[in-house]
């Protein structure tokens, strides 16, 4: 079992806060397909596409073959480690600051040897489940798991480096306002966030959760209003140093296409909260995040986005909405760039319609705002950059990976035509 | 294919003028300079001059942007025949080989092998995150433990599978810094002992500080030419009288516990038309000491498995029943970069020639030199031997 | 010169010495124009009125070295505001309708303040009857044509949820009914209303016939409406000058605006 990790205690406001340092980021674009499938929390390696070798480290041709139809696949997970260190001097700052490492060759039942990191609880010799998970830096590298769940296995030290655990850590959720507020809120909790932060825009005027929020031990009500600057840089200039977790739930969002509205009143506002809204959070609490990147065990983790899955590919009834989210989604990948040296996640939750007002009129299935508070808290826990919630949006996302144009042409035409 | 083809003889191909420089532990000398000074001083032990060499093999991991091409106008040679051999460990049994060819074939006459590489401080770190692109992807994100870490990992199995203990690989490392304290040129200068050895600090479990070289700057040189030529300039010469190489062997393996010399060992024999018992004595490649015990059995000296059984029934110093790495090698001379690959060949050169002074082994008449190199990922890729043959002391 | 003008170069002249002497006092009816500001807020299926907003362009710094400035933005009804009689469906076609239209000297004029500050300390719902009006004519004397009339609650005072003073019903606060509108704009023929609220219209004006009295009424007429006003019980009940002067926006409903009044000195 692993130790668990103690709550840490207050900061010496006379140390400086360790700079953060990153470990080894150079990969070929081939290695970039783990990263790819690590941000997803999937094990994929490289499978030849003519005679099926698995491959590892990856490449561009089969070690096999020679065929250059190499394609990455979910792949069995489980191997057993045939030889193992702990690597106790490291050339790179980054390993040097935190200790020693664990790591082993792992042969996979596939039928290739790979270098992983150790869980700590994983046996001397023993069986494993591989993972492919994101580093500090970001890359995709193997973790390899005991192959059932022991005691605090979330507290081991390489997991907590790789993972965004909520644990011991203090988040902010931008919109109190928002439906999933509350259920965000409750899960940070639940999850051992040791304070939520809310931000509340307007607060002269009410809303109907504020008595539940203020009802939570742990739950701090401060004003926020993602579409005002000097509201953002005021909140940040009290907590930005203490924003640990970042979920932007902040959204405006309104029904109707692009001639159905016939103006851009509510795309502003959309583009107001949901572009400029990251936009403003990004630019003062994005620094003072990354600054805190390996600021101990309750450093500054992660950035979520809470996005509609149609940021990927526009859905005409939502159309400018959907608009707004394809700019957030962008916006995300430069703030990706910008925090990436802090070590910091930015992970977007892609969900397919909300169980909300504004889509009340849709037909099931919808995206609960406990599911989606569930999906963000083990998306942290897994230190995922992508998650889709719910059906539609997994449905969605999978169409996207398969084709981008073609789901552009289901979304825009197929319900356009004759019945 | 069916039925491959043996290698041909080395007839009438010499190995002569080994030199070298000595090493630094750090240097603000370039590769370049290294390079150069091995060259001169080799030429200078053979009585000949930059012109009277045609034929140019370079070994380097730090001449960059230079390749050998940018070498041949730095140092004003004009070779009809030039290589560039990238191959770190094993890079001189690879040049070696290349170089007798070519002499034989009479492309050249003299070919000046070198190997040289700077040592700046936070050069290794650098040259460890660049060294592969298997290494970049897989094996350096893990901790960049470099190749301790790697090398842990095989010793680390190799104790699993085969019931080797510390002290085994202990016996290597301080039967080496015996050897070394009589090398005037090795940077460690004081005994080991092998309570040091068990006591030392850990570096990458199970491979503590002993088991590691310790990176430095230095360069080695010696002249592949013609017999008759050597001969008729009064040069003492070592006899070529076999060589293999091999690369990737076994990559089925699932952790490499073997290398390419089991591939190729008998023909090694075959070709020498001698058996591991007329070694004389066996210059391993030594950047880890488990790799010298997988060489020790690949190169039939021992059965796998047996290695640690060997190493406890014999005395590999200089003055022992199975004389080994007897200038130090790099566990206790240093490692120069891509030149720690040419210590065995100049030091079995010496040795059969009767040069070898403080460290000659007495009746040295026949030496085997091994080489390994190139831990691309999870394994040393690289792999050559060759036997030589002189009139010893 | 006539003797009008000579009369009126004269006045003015008073005028300015009573300004700087102090006799007439220049009273700010204004809310500073800040982003935590209420706005109206209506259903949120219809476009909402932008809260006021400001971004700085640069500071003294690498945006702009020597100079600070910045864009701010907000609805034409954001903060202390000017309505115009095409803000209403009811005022769509009445001419001169939209505030760069309307003639400069509609924005000066006399006021008329009725107190219901008692009235709406004790009722948030407090409603501005004939009554109430009838009574404050009987004190103050009838009120003239042409003036604008401003109902004081000390509303102003309010901060937070308490200025909205939002229900599940909706906002609750004090306003006239429609009668007290029909009463001002068709029996008295005054020139605009003005309330301490966010808008005209009580909180619960949705629920009169017409709906809105105020701003229907009013607009339908071609008056004005001014809302969000504040130190109202600094005005006298007759006797005061309000300078009103929306920005001069084409096709403009309404728009903040910086709202004075001249105020002769009490005593």
């Amino acid at each position: 079992m692993s130790v668990p990790i103690e709550r840490p205690g207050k900061k010496n406001p006379q140390l400086r806060t360790p700079v953060p340092t990153l470990p080894p980021v150079p990969r070929s674009r081939a290695a970039l397909g783990l990263t790819a499938a690590a941000a997803e929390g999937r094990f994929m390696l490289q499978h030849c596409g003519e005679c099926g070798a698995v491959q590892y480290p990856p490449r561009d041709a089969c070690g096999k073959c020679l065929s250059g139809d190499l394609r990455w696949q979910d792949t069995d997970p489980n191997g057993q480690v045939i030889a193992e260190s702990t690597v106790r001097v490291s050339t790179a700052p980054y390993f040097r600051e935190r200790g020693d490492w664990r790591i082993g060759t792992v042969r996979l039942a596939v039928g290739v040897s790979v270098m992983a990191y150790l869980h700590g609880d994983v046996e001397q010799a023993g069986p494993v489940r591989m993972t492919a998970r994101l580093d500090r830096a970001g890359q995709g590298v193997l973790v390899a798991m005991p192959p059932r769940a022991t005691p605090n296995m979330e507290d081991d030290k390489i997991l907590r480096e790789m993972t965004c655990d909520p644990r011991h850590r203090r988040v902010l959720i931008t919109d109190a306002r928002a439906p999933d507020a509350l259920a965000l809120a409750k899960a940070f909790l639940d999850a051992g966030a040791t304070k939520v932060f809310m931000g509340e825009s307007e607060q002269w005027r009410g809303h109907a959760e504020r008595a539940a929020l203020s009802a939570l031990e742990g739950v701090e009500i401060l004003p926020l209003d993602v579409t005002d600057t000097r509201s953002v840089q005021e909140l940040a200039g009290q907590i930005g140093g203490k924003t640990d977790i970042l979920v932007n739930n902040a959204r405006f969002i309104r029904p109707g296409g692009l001639f159905a509205r016939g103006d851009v009143t509510f795309a502003r506002d959309e583009m107001e909260v949901n572009y400029f809204g990251l936009m403003r959070l990004a630019q003062v609490f994005g620094p003072a995040m990354a600054g805190r990147g390996a600021d101990g065990v309750n450093n500054a983790v992660a950035w979520v986005n809470l996005l509609s899955v149609h940021a990927l590919s526009n859905l005409p009834q939502i159309g400018p909405f959907a608009a707004s989210q394809a700019a957030a989604l962008s916006l995300s990948q430069a703030l990706r760039a910008e925090v990436h040296g802090g070590g910091l996640r930015v992970m977007n939750v892609f969900s397919g319609p909300t169980e909300d007002a504004w889509h009340q009129p849709l037909p099931p299935p919808k995206v609960q705002p406990k599911a989606l508070a569930r999906a963000v808290i083990s998306g942290l826990r897994g230190g995922l950059e992508e998650v889709a919630v719910g059906d539609v949006a997994k449905d969605m996302l999978a169409r996207w990976r398969e084709d981008p144009k073609v789901l552009e042409y289901e979304l825009t035409r197929m319900g356009g035509g004759d019945a | 294919m069916a039925g491959r083809r043996k290698r041909q003889g080395y007839d009438g191909v010499v190995l002569a003028a080994p030199a070298g420089m000595a090493y630094e532990r750090f240097s603000t000398k370039t590769a370049h300079w290294w390079i150069a000074g091995a060259l001169r001083n080799s030429l200078k032990a053979a009585g000949l001059t930059p012109g009277d060499v045609d034929g140019f093999s370079v070994t380097s991991f730090s001449l960059g942007p230079d390749s050998a091409v940018g070498l041949t106008q730095h140092l004003g040679l004009t070779p009809r025949w030039l290589d560039h051999i990238p191959m770190g460990g094993a890079a001189g049994l690879v040049g070696l080989r290349r170089a007798a060819r070519a002499v034989q074939a009479g492309d050249a006459d003299v070919v000046a092998c070198v190997a040289g590489d700077a040592n700046h401080v936070d050069s290794f770190r650098r040259s460890l995150s660049g060294f592969s692109r298997f290494a970049q992807d897989a094996s350096y994100p893990y901790g960049a433990g470099g190749p301790n870490s790697c090398f842990a990992l095989l010793t680390d199995h190799y104790m699993t599978a085969h019931g080797a203990q510390r002290e085994d690989f202990g016996r290597i490392c301080v039967s080496q810094r015996d050897n070394a304290l009589r090398n005037p040129n090795a940077l460690m200068k004081t005994p080991l002992t092998m309570e040091q050895y068990m006591n030392a600090r850990m570096i990458s479990d199970p491979i503590a500080l002993f088991d590691c070289v310790m990176p430095c700057a230095g360069s080695e040189a010696f002249l592949v030419m013609r017999e008759e030529d050597a001969q008729a300039q009064g040069i003492p010469f070592a006899r070529l009288t076999g060589a293999i190489e091999r690369h990737n062997a076994f990559p089925e393996d699932p952790i490499q516990d073997r290398g390419g010399w089991a591939m190729d060992v008998d023909e090694l024999y075959q070709m020498a038309g001698t058996r591991p018992e007329q070694i004389d004595l066996l210059q391993t490649y030594d950047d880890y000491p488990v790799i010298c015990v997988m060489q020790i059995e690949d190169l039939g000296f021992c059965g796998k498995g047996e290695g640690p059984e060997f190493l406890r029934a014999h005395d590999l110093t200089i003055k022992g029943d199975f004389p080994h790495n007897t200038s130090g090698g790099q566990l206790s001379g240093g490692q120069p970069g891509a030149a720690g690959g040419f210590i065995g060949i100049v030091e079995a050169i010496r040795q059969v020639t009767g040069q070898a002074g403080p460290t000659q082994v007495a009746g040295a008449k026949q030496a085997m030199v091994s080489g390994f190199g190139m831990i691309n990922y999870d394994r040393g890729l690289c792999t050559g031997a060759a036997i030589l043959t002189g009139e010893g002391a | 010169m006539t003797e009008d003008a000579q009369g009126a170069t004269a006045m003015l002249a008073d005028l300015a010495t009573a300004l700087v002497s102090g006799d007439v006092d220049v009273v700010d009816l204004t809310h500073t124009l800040d982003p935590d500001f209420p706005v109206i807020v209506l259903p949120p299926e219809f476009g909402q009125c932008a809260r006021f907003r400001m971004e700085e362009i640069s500071a003294y710094d690498h945006r702009g070295p020597a100079w600070k400035w910045h864009n701010f933005t907000c609805s034409e009804h954001t903060g202390t505001h000017f309505d115009a009689p095409s803000h209403w469906i009811s005022g769509r076609d009445v001419p001169n309708g939209a505030v760069d239209e309307i003639a400069p000297e509609r924005f000066v004029g006399p006021v008329c303040v009725i107190d219901c500050s008692e009235g709406a300390a004790a009722d948030e719902d407090f409603e501005l009857t004939p009554q109430v009006i009838l009574d404050w004519e009987a004190t103050h004397g009838r009120i003239p044509k042409d003036s604008w009339v401003l109902m004081r609650t000390d509303w102003s005072r309010r901060r937070g949820e308490a200025y909205l003073n939002m229900k599940d019903d909706g906002p609750h606060s004090p306003g006239p009914v429609p009668a007290a509108v029909e009463l001002l704009v068709h029996e008295r023929g005054i020139r605009g209303f003005g309330t301490e609220t966010v808008g005209t219209d009580a909180g619960q004006g949705s629920h009169y016939t017409p709906p809105y009295p105020a701003h229907h009424i009013l607009h339908g007429a071609g008056r004005y409406g001014l809302q969000c006003l504040a130190n109202l019980d600094l005005l006298p009940p007759r006797g005061a000058m309000l300078l009103a002067a929306p920005l001069k926006i084409r096709n403009g409903t309404g728009s903040p605006l910086r709202v004075l009044a001249l105020v002769p000195r009490a005593g």
